[in-house]
């Protein structure tokens, strides 16, 4: 049966199939969706999910089921295999029992990332396998294979989709879920020499390892992730592509449209077939490859050329054909493939006309906090109190994207404000350090941070932004929301008794849409700079607000409005300057704040609310 | 249109206007129709009120972006974002565009001007071999709900997609809640009837 599913729906659909019994995860652009699509269905399935506390976690939990023998899977975004590589590197060593695929989702283009890594460099780190999908019915396909092949090898498996898979929606074949898990006895058996990894064990697990890498490629070898396709016409070719994952679809769809004899080996494994990629390079003179990101294929084809075809001629990443950073698309492919046969270019690579002239008038439309977000009005106390000249080192949440307050100027991985403004503070800096970090942030790595400035005396000011919920992800719960993956209650952590457990003295809750209280806690709070203080900016993130049927009274302009535009700087959606007045839109939440801003008392609560 | 089974669409519009129920919509049309349907949609950071682009390709068995200069539809559920997205129209596209314009908020703090609606058309109407215009926003407001402006868009669309209109409706009631069925439907009826 075909239905049309999103890439990360069909993922979650190949976990149901491989009758996996344990999924982990913690939220991260482009793999959110692929637990919240087993959510609804994982009690009927018999299947533990969790929002872990980060990707580390995650790992760890998924790593605990595998050994009694069930098929878990751990669930990131690329720059979430940083966090997990600690475990991620050793698993190797151990094994797995029940089969394990990580699945770690690249993002080409950094759309929602901080970096373009490639997670095929991981796999090769760590010398296991990686599946690369280059649409929804692979990604589904080879989630059930990685499981099997995972158990068959006692390896753990790497599925790296890229967000134009994960995100991409597509017609896809779909199987039945299992509800029974495999095997039915779910005991940890203990085996020191395996699950301990002392260094006399691990000195015997790495060459285990390394025997393994033969076996790997064995049964690679019969899976048909990778294939021989579209020798066109017949003829004879002397030049040949070699394409991985989504790329080969670029590459495809070039070829038809050059309507010319090019043979296209497409790669979906890694490490890639040997006897494929002899048989692609013997006869033919010219080969490009098209790959995303890292020139991982094309340093293979490179080592595979000097045994095969050291005449061959190997276009790429290092010619300058295909470009290593951002995403290809089938232009970028035709182009190339056009450059390799001698054609030109069949479409000019300078900006077409319409694009020039479109950014001459329209006016830019950047992704902003929403109307009425709390994080504005805690931006806004904590920008008047400490002032423009002091530091503000921030961190990896929905309030990066008020870098334009002058309240952003660090963000580099999550949980790092905190360690940063200690650093900064440590480097000599002497003027106020203010750093911020979300409530879903501080959980996921902050913590470590803020015990390490209070041990180590720094400084600075943490302000932990508390809205209550994952927000930029698409509002996933965590340990302080009291509410776990699948939606039922659990204990709900307290952020404060945290920070105070932590070590840090002062430590103070209030609400941001109370400006003046806020104002004050911030003030308090950098009087303090002898030692460490904690502010908790607590509100609930907006969004989920009203989702959850919360309404206040909007505001609007009254006529004592005298055009000064403190309202408009403070940078709400719902605030426009109109005729040199300030007016309020439909889009206004009721929050308040800009009530408080206003020198002249000019915006006032709408009474009559029909 | 290149051939009635092969039809790249571009949809152009702003975080928060319902583009991935659209996208929806049109996929599981194209399934029961039994056709091979591939879309790209645009979630996390840009959501957040920015611009937003999605990519729906009827027919395709490739990668799911439509290059630029392919696509024979751009849909604009918002006019300035028609024009942001222009270069993906091909020579013989057409372009059905939302009048109504939501001001972005370089606008509305004054860092930034909106252009007047007839410089935003004019490019357009250069670029694309058709520009159809309507006030899908007005006219959702008639059938019962502004927010039911995409399923009007969808209405004009539908004159221009290679798939049955039975179909498409049929869609359209599995993916809209039962309560604001008949709104969404009077909303597609009327895009449907601005394309005469």
């Amino acid at each position: 049966m075909k239905e049309y599913l999103l890439g990360n729906a069909a993922i979650a659909r190949g976990i149901l199939e491989a009758g996996a019994g344990v999924v982990t995860s913690y939220p991260g652009t482009p793999a959110s969706e692929i637990v919240e699509s087993l959510a609804p269905v994982s009690k009927e399935y018999n299947l533990h999910i969790e929002w872990s506390v980060n990707e580390r976690v995650a790992l760890e939990v998924a790593i605990g089921a595998s050994w009694t023998g069930v098929r878990s899977a751990a669930v990131m975004k690329h720059v979430g295999l940083n966090v997990a590589a600690d475990p991620f590197m050793t698993l190797a060593y151990t094994g797995v029992k029940g089969g394990l695929v990580v699945i770690s989702s690249d993002d080409p283009f950094c759309h929602s990332s901080q970096n373009e890594q490639d997670s095929r460099r991981y796999a090769q780190f760590a010398c296991i396998s990686c599946l690369d999908p280059a649409d929804p019915q692979e990604a589904k396909d080879m989630t059930v294979y990685a499981f099997e092949l995972s158990e068959e090898l006692e390896l753990p498996f790497l599925l790296r989709p890229t967000t134009r898979v994960s995100h991409a929606r597509a017609d896809v074949n779909v199987g039945r879920g299992k509800t029974k898990k495999s095997p039915t006895s779910h005991a940890f058996v203990k085996d020191p020499a395996r699950w301990v990894a002392l260094p006399a064990h691990a000195r015997t697990r790495h060459p285990i390892l390394l025997d393994k890498q033969n076996a790997i490629k064995t049964a690679l070898k019969k899976s048909p992730w990778n294939q021989h396709l579209l020798v066109l016409k017949g003829g004879d070719t002397d030049t040949g592509v070699i394409a991985s994952g989504i790329s080969g679809l670029y590459a495809e769809e070039a070829i038809e449209q050059l309507e010319s004899d090019v043979s296209i080996l497409r790669i979906g494994t890694f490490p890639p077939p040997d006897d494929l990629c002899a048989e692609s390079i013997k006869h033919v003179s010219k080969v490009l490859i098209v790959e995303e990101l890292e020139p991982v294929l094309e340093e293979y084809v490179e080592r595979a050329a000097r045994e095969h075809n050291p005449e061959l001629e190997i276009l790429g990443k290092n010619t300058g054909h295909i470009p290593r950073d951002g995403e290809l698309d089938s232009l970028i492919a035709r182009n190339a493939i056009a450059d390799m046969l001698g054609l030109g270019l069949t479409h000019t690579m300078e900006e077409p006309q319409s694009m020039t002239e479109a950014d001459e008038i329209l006016p830019p439309r950047p992704p902003a906090l929403c109307p009425g977000c709390s994080h504005r009005a805690a931006y806004y106390a904590m920008k008047q109190v400490f002032g423009a000249d002091a530091i503000f080192p921030s961190d990896i949440g929905c309030y990066t994207l008020a870098v334009d307050m002058g309240t952003v100027d660090t963000c580099l991985c999550m949980g790092a404000s905190i360690n940063l403004a200690s650093g900064i503070r440590f480097g000599g800096e002497d003027r106020d350090i203010c750093c911020s970090i979300g409530d879903s942030t501080f959980l996921h790595n902050g913590m470590p941070g803020l015990l390490n400035a209070v041990y180590n005396n720094a400084k600075i000011t943490v302000t932990i932004l508390d809205n209550l919920t994952t927000a930029m992800t698409g509002h996933q719960p965590h340990p302080g929301t009291g509410v776990t993956a699948t939606g039922d209650k659990t204990k709900s952590v307290s952020i404060e008794a945290l920070a105070k457990a932590l070590g840090a003295d002062f430590v103070e809750t209030v609400d941001p849409y109370d400006l003046n209280a806020t104002l004050e806690t911030f003030r308090k709070a950098k009087e303090c700079q002898e030692g460490l203080s904690v502010v908790i900016a607590k509100q609930a993130c907006i969004t989920n607000a009203r989702r959850a049927g919360v309404r206040r009274k909007p505001f609007r302009v009254n006529d004592n409005c005298i055009g000064c535009g403190e309202c408009v700087d403070f940078g709400c959606p719902a605030i426009e300057f109109h005729e040199d007045r300030a007016r309020i839109n439909a889009l206004c939440t009721g929050c308040g704040v800009c009530a408080q801003i206003c020198p002249s008392e000019a915006i006032e609560e709408v009474v009559n609310v029909k | 249109m290149r051939t009635s089974k092969c039809c790249d669409i571009v949809v152009a519009g702003v975080g928060g206007q319902d583009v991935i129920l659209l996208s929806k919509m049109i996929g599981k049309a194209a399934v029961k129709e039994g056709s091979p349907v591939r879309a790209a949609e645009t979630y996390g950071m840009a959501q957040r009120g920015g611009s937003v682009i999605t990519h729906i390709r009827l027919g395709c068995k490739f990668g799911p972006l439509v290059p630029v200069g392919g696509a024979d539809i751009l849909l604009g559920l918002e006019p300035a974002e028609a024009l942001r997205y222009a270069h993906y129209v091909s020579k013989g596209g057409i372009a059905l565009v939302n009048t109504n314009p939501v001001l972005p908020s370089t606008v509305t703090t004054g860092r930034a001007k909106y252009p007047p609606l007839d410089a935003i058309l004019a490019p357009l109407r250069r670029i694309c071999r058709d520009v159809k215009t309507l006030d899908a926003t007005t006219q959702a407001a008639n059938a019962g709900n502004p927010q039911a402006m995409t399923v009007v868009m969808l209405g004009a669309l539908s004159k221009y997609m290679p798939l049955r209109e039975g179909v498409l409706i049929e869609s359209l009631r599995e993916s809209v809640p039962a309560k604001f069925l008949e709104v969404n439907m009077r909303a597609f009826e009327l895009g449907k009837s601005e394309m005469k």
